[in-house]
């Protein structure tokens, strides 16, 4: 079985989030967010700048602290409110079963160390000492990102945008983790790498059973990535559900914009 | 100006107590770095005023005080604050490692096996040993706080696959107690043995960053490395040219403008010592050494 | 014997938020029961809401009203998980254009229902090849991407995709559109061996004579046109 039908036999989400409200001052960033997440599942969060889908996403991430809500994760150790976590639970939650991917890579690498390096940080960090298999290991993920394995030992400012993405991704899973956040992950980068990388996550979606959250304004990205969708529009979700029903017979006003908006090559 | 002009040891008692603080809580928390509030002191940013700064607050009117710089008595460096401490403190002082009571140090650890009783106080510069990484302070502070390493072994890492093998030499990072990473100060990585399970106490001074750390006595100290690329402390292979002594650390001098080069131990009280002891090295050029003996 | 495909009462009405919330009905009361083995046409003139009838039933369109079952799952409220299970086991569905992943060649394109399923890649691109054998898309051309291809080249990759995985239900709509004689022969025959296998299949063909051929009655939509007038 791969791994994407071992994963979809489950019965449980993987994700809940109920109630999800952050407020900057009298300002919304996102209120009362509820949806649900399913191993093997991606879903994609669309909205256009201010919509709160980028404020959503750093809550998720524990870069912001949500006035109000739960975000009950069910992973290796049963089912827990990521939001009550300490810090160090926390830190290490995000090194090891959950994954965020910057829209800049710059942001999400190392850009002083070599390409290896930044891949097996993680392993090191999660108590690897065999120089040998972190160097394989490493190799083996560049590969599966499709950047060269003889580049292992080259800066990240030796590579371009689009490698650089694909090595920030690698640098990402190479723990396995169950949950990956993107940010924009095409955002900068030009038409034609953007097909490649997003070939490449669907791929690796597939592959190893992985649940993704991409959030974007790219109605085509999502499109390609998701399975479902989420519109949110002023700090709320508009409408939900499954891509192609939401982009083919949009329901809300705003969805309806969004859709008809889209410049069509 | 006459020594009574300044306190006992140069520092009034208020920041000395202000020290011992840091120090006792240094000495609590294995390889911690515990900020204070470092004085202006009468010598320059990176000329030993954290190591002098701990040495005052330690040192007692019976003390017996050994300063070494690269392992010798008698250089500039070691010579200014020997005088700085007989002047300000009036304290008896010796180039014996066996007879001190309290020794300050400046990029090595003596050769002779110390004691209970005493205190080695190493002059640090960058105390933090991830700051060439990850150049922000707060960071780092929380790595240590939660035990975040990766970065560590990234690090050498780094070295292995750029040199073949891990190529620092010197300021070799250390796990305390199995907690925290170190920089032990630029000693060289052949010294790094002789910080585990030491019987005195080891303090750590820098007085720019504005830190201490300690390790107490029989601390386990334990040098990172990789499984497969195991920590080696190195050494020239050579013995030493006036005492013949195998085991020691060896500075390279070169004796000529042909480039003749003579190792000697860079410890040159644990070498005389040696020599009056009768031990005798395959030989130096005639009058080499005989100024400083 | 249960019918694979269910609908009944079911209702749609497009609200046009961005002109001024013109709801336009399509279709009101429709009705279909579909049995395993059976090929039924949906007819009617353009835009009588043939497509829409499908697309309820695939999910891709809301029913605004009524009840939608494929294989005892009821679409309507169904959760997205369920559907897409549905989707990658049981529903498939064929439609005039071909959307794919840039960059994915033609053989992956087709053999990607099978992956999904958990089919190794080598079994799935050798049945997808034959299928695309049998389209007479030439082996040169499986390492390409389909994007670059002719409209009936890329008609052909689409269908040869519907029909790499036996789905018990099949919506086809259009499948004979841009094809030349001896291809919609080749489609006719493969519509004909999905129904020989126990397949219910829902299809549009604007060619009588396939209809004739493959299909074993016709349902005219336009029977659930609206009642009331468009209102504004």
């Amino acid at each position: 079985m791969s791994g994407a039908l071992a994963v979809l036999a489950v019965e449980e989400p993987l994700l809940e989030v109920t109630g999800l409200t952050k407020r900057y001052g009298g300002r919304i960033g996102c209120t009362d967010v509820a949806f649900d997440l399913w191993p093997g599942e991606v879903l994609g969060i669309v909205g256009e700048s201010g919509s709160g889908k980028t404020t959503l996403l750093r809550c998720l991430a524990g870069e912001l602290a949500p006035e109000e809500g739960r975000v009950d994760y069910t992973g290796g150790a049963g089912t827990v409110d990521v939001l009550a976590m300490t810090e160090p639970e926390r830190r290490r939650l995000m090194r090891t079963e959950w994954a965020l991917v910057h829209q800049n890579p710059r942001d999400g690498l190392r850009l002083g160390v070599s390409a290896g390096a930044n891949v097996g940080e993680r392993l090191m960090a999660a108590g690897w000492r065999h120089y040998g298999r972190i160097r394989e290991t490493a190799a083996d993920w560049l590969g599966r990102v499709e950047i060269d394995p003889t580049r292992i030992d080259e800066r990240p400012t030796a590579f371009s945008g689009g490698m650089q993405q694909r090595l920030q991704i690698a640098r990402n899973l190479v723990t396995g983790p169950r949950l990956v956040l993107m940010d924009e992950p095409t955002g900068g980068l030009d038409v034609s790498v953007q097909a490649r990388l997003l070939d490449l996550i669907r791929g690796l979606v597939r592959d190893l059973g992985l649940s993704a959250i991409v959030v974007t304004h790219d109605l085509a990205v999502v499109r390609l990535l998701a399975d479902r969708l989420v519109v949110m529009k002023e700090g709320r979700i508009v409408e939900s559900g499954l891509t192609d029903q939401v982009l083919d017979d949009p329901q809300h006003a705003y969805t309806q914009l969004l859709v008809s908006s889209v410049l069509r090559v | 100006m006459t020594v009574t002009d300044y306190n006992f040891a140069y520092l009034d008692e208020r920041t000395k107590k202000m020290i011992r603080r840091a120090i006792l809580k240094g000495v609590a928390i294995p390889g911690y770095q515990v900020p204070f509030a470092s004085r202006e002191m009468p010598m320059p940013y990176g000329w030993g005023t954290g190591g002098v700064q701990v040495t005052a607050a330690c040192l007692e009117p019976t003390d017996t005080l050994k300063v070494i710089d690269q392992g010798a008595d008698d250089t500039t460096n070691a010579v200014s604050i020997r005088k700085f401490f007989e002047r300000t403190a009036g304290v008896a002082v010796t180039t014996s490692t066996e007879e001190a009571t309290i020794i300050q140090t400046r990029h090595r650890i003596p050769e002779a096996d110390l004691s209970e009783g005493q205190i080695l106080v190493y002059q640090v510069p960058i105390p933090e040993p991830l700051r060439f990484l990850e150049p922000r302070e707060p960071e780092t502070r929380r790595m240590h706080a939660l035990e975040e390493y990766g970065l560590m072994q990234v690090k050498l890492y780094e070295d292995i696959s750029r040199h073949g093998h891990i190529a620092t030499t010197y300021a070799y990072p250390v796990m305390v107690e199995d907690r925290y990473v170190m920089d032990p100060s630029p000693i060289p990585k052949f010294d790094n043995p002789k910080l585990s399970d030491c019987a005195a106490i080891q303090l750590f001074g820098a007085g720019r960053e504005q830190r201490i750390y300690a390790i107490p006595p029989y601390t386990t100290v334990v040098s990172l490395d990789f499984e497969d690329h195991p920590f080696e402390r190195g050494g020239t292979g050579h013995c030493c040219a006036l005492c013949g002594a195998r085991d020691s650390y060896l500075d390279e001098v070169i004796t000529d403008d042909a480039g003749s080069r003579l190792f000697v131990c860079s410890d040159t009280a644990f070498c005389e010592a040696r020599r009056a002891a009768g031990h005798v090295g395959p030989g130096a050029p005639a009058g080499f050494g005989e100024d400083a003996a | 014997m249960e019918p694979m495909i269910v609908v009944e009462g079911a209702a749609k009405t497009f609200t046009l938020h961005q002109q001024g919330g013109i709801a336009l009905p399509v279709m009101e009361g429709a009705a279909l029961r579909v049995m395993p083995g059976e090929c039924v046409a949906l007819t009617g003139p353009s835009g009588v809401g043939k497509s829409t009838l499908m697309r309820m039933i695939y999910g891709n369109y809301l029913a605004a009203e009524g009840s939608v079952r494929v294989a005892g799952l009821e679409i309507r409220g169904a959760r997205a998980r369920d559907i897409l299970t549905l989707r990658r086991e049981t529903l498939g569905y064929v439609s005039q254009f071909l959307r794919v992943v840039p960059r994915v060649p033609c053989i992956d394109v087709v053999a990607e229902p099978l992956t999904a399923l958990g089919v190794g890649v080598e079994e799935a691109r050798g049945r997808a090849g034959t299928l695309l054998r049998r389209l007479n898309i030439p082996e040169a051309l499986w390492s390409l991407s389909p994007l670059t291809f002719s409209g009936g080249e890329q008609q052909r990759v689409n269908i040869a995709r519907g029909f790499v995985h036996a789905y018990p239900a099949m919506l086809l709509d259009e499948p004979t559109a841009s094809l030349d004689a001896a291809n919609r022969a080749e489609v006719l025959a493969l519509i004909e061996e999905a129904k020989a296998r126990g397949a219910a299949i829902v299809g549009i063909f604007h060619d009588a004579e396939a209809r004739a051929r493959v299909c074993d009655r016709e349902l005219d939509v336009g029977v659930f046109a609206p009642a009331q007038p468009v209102s504004g």
